[in-house]
Formats: C-alpha cells, sequence, structure tokens
C-alpha cells in the first residue's frame, strides 16, 4: 500500500490551480502531483505515491549510501577468500 | 530504472547479508512493520538468506489488512446505493466484508472503479454532477498526503458531490501498542520507509527512549532492506540504543512539511479500532469537524453499523508479531487467498498471502511466546 516508485520530473505545469508534472518511470510516463515538493525542478527524481510525489531523491546520498554498500561488499569477498579452505 | 536496478543488485545483497552473519553474536528478533516490506522479504528470500540468529516477525502494516471490519461494512452499504460511484485502492476490493466484498457489490450493478489517484475520484465528481462520488480513504501516514488533497481540491472546485469514508492509522502508536503488550519480542524495528518519507522520524526518539530499543527507517528494494538489517543489528551488537536512518536518499529527519501541515489542516487525531488488533488509542486519523460536509459517513448515515471477526482467524496475533502465518489452523485449508478468512489473506502486503504464495509453510516451528 506504501508502495512508491522513483521517477524522473520531466514537464512541469498547471492544472485546476495544482503544480503537477509529466514524470518519467523508465518510458512510462504519468502524470504527477507536486504540491508537496514546491522545489523540485525538471531533471530531478521524485518519490512517488498513488499519484502524488511524497519526497525528492537526495543524489548526493544515494551515491554516499550505494559507495558504503559496495565497500562492505567488497570486504566481505575478501574476507570470505580468507577463510576459503 | 535508476534508483531501482543498482538496489537489486545480488552481489551486494550477499556481501551485506555476510556482514551480518559476521556481525551477529546471539539471537535477535526485529519486526519489519510495514506490509510492503514484509512482501518484497518474503518474494526476495531474504528471510531465509539471513543468519538463523536473525528472526524477521511481521508488523501490523498493511493498511488493507487492518480497515476494521465494520468500515468494509459502511462502504459495502455506500456502494450499493444506486446514486454512487464508489472510488477505491484496487486492493481494497476483494477484502471481505461480513459475507461481501466490493467486488460481489459491482458484480451486482454496483458502479465500483479502482482508482490510480485520489485526484482521479475528484474528476470522476466532476464528470458526473448527478451522481454522489465516494472515496474510500484508506492508509498510514504515506497515503494520507493525498486523500487529504482529494478534499481540498473538491473544495477548491466547489464539488457539492464529493466525499470520503476515512480509514486512516499512524504508525507511531501501533509501534507503542507493541512495544507495549505483555508478550512483546521484538528487540529492533525497521521503520517504514515511504511513511518517513512523510512524517520524518522526529517521533520515533521518544518511543526508542520509554523502550529501550532501537529503531532504524529502512527502504523497499532488497538491498535497502538488507541494510536496515545490518544498521540495526549494529546497533543491538553494540548496546546503542538510537533512531537510525538506512534510507537517506528518500528520507530525512523532519520529513515533508508541507505534506504534514495539510494533513493537520484536514485530519485529526483519533482513536481507531484495528482488524484482528482492536481498538488503540489516538491510532488513527479522522476528518477535522470543519469537513463534515466531505465526510461520506455523516453523509450516508453509516455510522451506526458493526461487525464481528472471524473466530477462526488468528491476524490479530499475526499482526503483533507473536505468531506466524502457518501456525494458524486454518491456513491454506480454509483460508486461501481465494477465499481468505481475514485481511492479511487478501492484500498481497499481508503476511498470510505472503506465505501462502511463497510456499513458507513448511518452515520448521520456530519458538514462540505462548499466549
Amino acid at each position: 500500500m506504501c508502495l512508491a516508485i522513483p521517477g524522473k520530473i520531466v514537464e512541469i505545469f498547471e492544472r485546476d490551480g495544482l503544480k503537477m508534472a509529466k514524470v518519467d518511470y523508465g518510458n512510462i510516463f504519468r502524470e504527477t502531483c507536486l504540491e508537496y515538493v514546491p522545489e523540485a525542478q525538471v531533471g530531478e527524481y521524485c518519490v512517488v505515491h498513488v499519484g502524488f510525489a511524497i519526497s525528492v531523491m537526495n543524489e548526493e546520498d544515494a551515491q554516499e549510501s550505494l559507495a558504503l554498500l559496495k565497500e562492505i561488499s567488497d570486504i566481505e569477498e575478501e574476507l570470505g577468500k580468507e577463510d576459503a579452505p | 530504472m535508476k534508483y531501482m536496478d543498482e538496489y537489486r543488485d545480488a552481489e551486494l545483497v550477499k556481501g551485506v547479508i555476510e556482514k551480518i552473519r559476521r556481525t551477529v553474536t546471539r539471537p535477535w528478533v526485529l519486526m519489519e512493520i510495514c506490509g510492503g516490506q514484509t512482501h518484497a522479504i518474503v518474494r526476495h528470500g531474504i528471510d531465509q538468506l539471513l543468519p538463523p540468529e536473525i528472526e524477521l516477525v511481521h508488523g501490523p502494516g498493511c493498511p488493507v489488512c487492518v480497515t476494521p471490519l465494520e468500515l468494509i461494512d459502511k462502504a459495502l452499504a455506500i456502494a450499493a446505493r444506486p446514486d454512487v460511484i464508489f472510488c477505491s485502492y484496487g486492493d481494497m476490493l476483494r477484502v471481505p466484508g461480513t459475507g461481501r466484498d466490493l467486488f460481489s457489490i459491482k458484480a451486482q450493478g454496483g458502479d465500483v472503479r479502482v482508482v490510480y489517484s485520489p485526484l482521479d475520484a475528484v474528476k470522476l465528481a466532476k464528470q458526473n454532477p448527478d451522481k454522489q462520488v465516494v472515496f474510500f480513504a484508506i492508509g498510514f501516514e504515506t497515503t494520507a498526503p493525498p486523500n487529504v488533497m482529494s478534499i481540498l481540491q473538491a473544495q477548491r472546485l466547489g464539488l457539492t458531490n464529493f466525499s470520503i469514508l476515512v480509514s486512516h492509522v499512524r504508525v507511531p502508536p501501533a509501534i507503542k501498542a507493541i512495544l507495549g503488550s505483555p508478550s512483546n519480542r521484538v528487540q529492533g524495528f525497521l521503520l517504514a520507509g515511504h511513511v518517513s518519507a512523510v512524517m520524518g522520524y522526529w517521533e520515533y526518539p521518544p518511543l526508542v527512549d520509554e523502550f529501550q530499543i532501537p529503531m532504524v527507517v529502512t527502504g523497499f528494494e532488497p538491498l535497502d532492506i538488507v541494510q536496515g538489517i545490518l544498521k540495526t543489528v549494529e546497533l543491538l551488537e553494540a548496546g546503542k540504543i538510537e533512531v537510525a536512518n538506512a534510507y537517506s536518499r528518500a528520507v530525512n529527519f523532519d520529513g515533508n512539511l508541507p505534506a504534514q501541515k495539510t494533513i493537520n489542516q484536514v485530519f485529526e487525531e483519533v482513536d481507531r479500532k484495528w482488524r484482528g488488533i482492536g481498538m488503540i488509542p489516538m491510532s488513527g486519523w479522522g476528518l477535522r469537524p470543519e469537513f463534515d460536509a466531505f465526510n461520506a459517513e455523516k453523509r450516508f448515515d453509516v455510522e451506526a453499523i458493526t461487525a464481528d471477526e472471524s473466530p477462526l482467524c488468528i491476524a490479530g496475533q499475526i499482526l503483533q508479531g507473536l505468531k506466524k502465518p502457518h501456525h494458524c489452523p486454518a491456513f491454506g485449508k480454509q483460508c486461501t487467498p481465494e477465499n481468505p478468512l481475514g485481511a492479511t489473506m487478501v492484500s498481497t502486503e499481508g503476511a498470510c498471502a505472503a506465505y501462502y504464495r511463497y510456499g513458507r509453510d513448511r518452515i520448521p516451528q520456530v519458538l514462540l511466546a505462548d499466549n
């Protein structure tokens, strides 16, 4: 129910007084309401739930955490080799 | 898709699970509160890849599962009216009320429609001025901002034929109820990532202090989930009692302030009955009195409807992490996704449906609390 997926904002417009966007989910385009992320810009990725963007993806944090996870994975692989008979 | 594919990298997941294996020195019981995470854990087999010391129990974070029976009955009563177009998220249509569900209302000629967004229901109200359009506003904190926006938008457009049937629930009071139970076994919590995207995680430090257990904001992809588990295990092993964030690309401490402000403008905290669990004080949101005109319960006079649960179903104990789905005598026999006795078997996010679908009925029995 609380599933939300990342999408890329490709166009911002207004309809019936609401800030809306065309959002690209890997070449599937859907309209998304941006009322709760008024600072969002074209080109940014947002987290979308039932047609509403609920947060803007933090690129810097995403890169940092992925780098950390890759490091963990590399270290474990090394340790695994040491454990091998 | 960027921000999804890189979090499904099997090699990285394996590496993080290895690290969990090296970190853990004793048994720990963790609860993922969110049904979306339950589904992902069972689907990707994360529960079976973890070291045996880590037991995951599944929480009540599935709004479809915890919507009380009488609210389903109220929805059925409204949806059966000839003057109503009843709009709902798709996963509510098969949830059994007392003997019927929204699909059977539709089969009998009721105008029941699945919508992707609450704004679609507002659009239907605008297009059908001679009909009453009712939207079934269920969900946790994640779904509250979209649901309340439908009311504000209907108000802005001057629509008098739009109302919502509200059954909103909140995560922190549920966590408090679980941890406060004398039979609680949970030692660490994975907090629901998208609830936190809206609400931040400023509500949790007092709970962490009160119950002395760590909590970690966790996302939904396999790598997010194992990262959340690793962080929780690291805190537990180090004896650190704090709230951490393992989903920082989408969540910050304060959360989405415009969304929180809008929720508080339309909703107020109310006592809410959870299906299978019972009343949890101040655990839900309801419409503020100034929005009575948009309150479907009042508009269609269904407030007095009450209902009783099936005595066979142990969903309440499953939703509190006290039992696993395959401990229920009805599991896979009288109760299947095709013929569900309780909501945990209906929704794909319900623990029973996930266990049934991914063949978790043959797991050796773990030692469970007697109650």
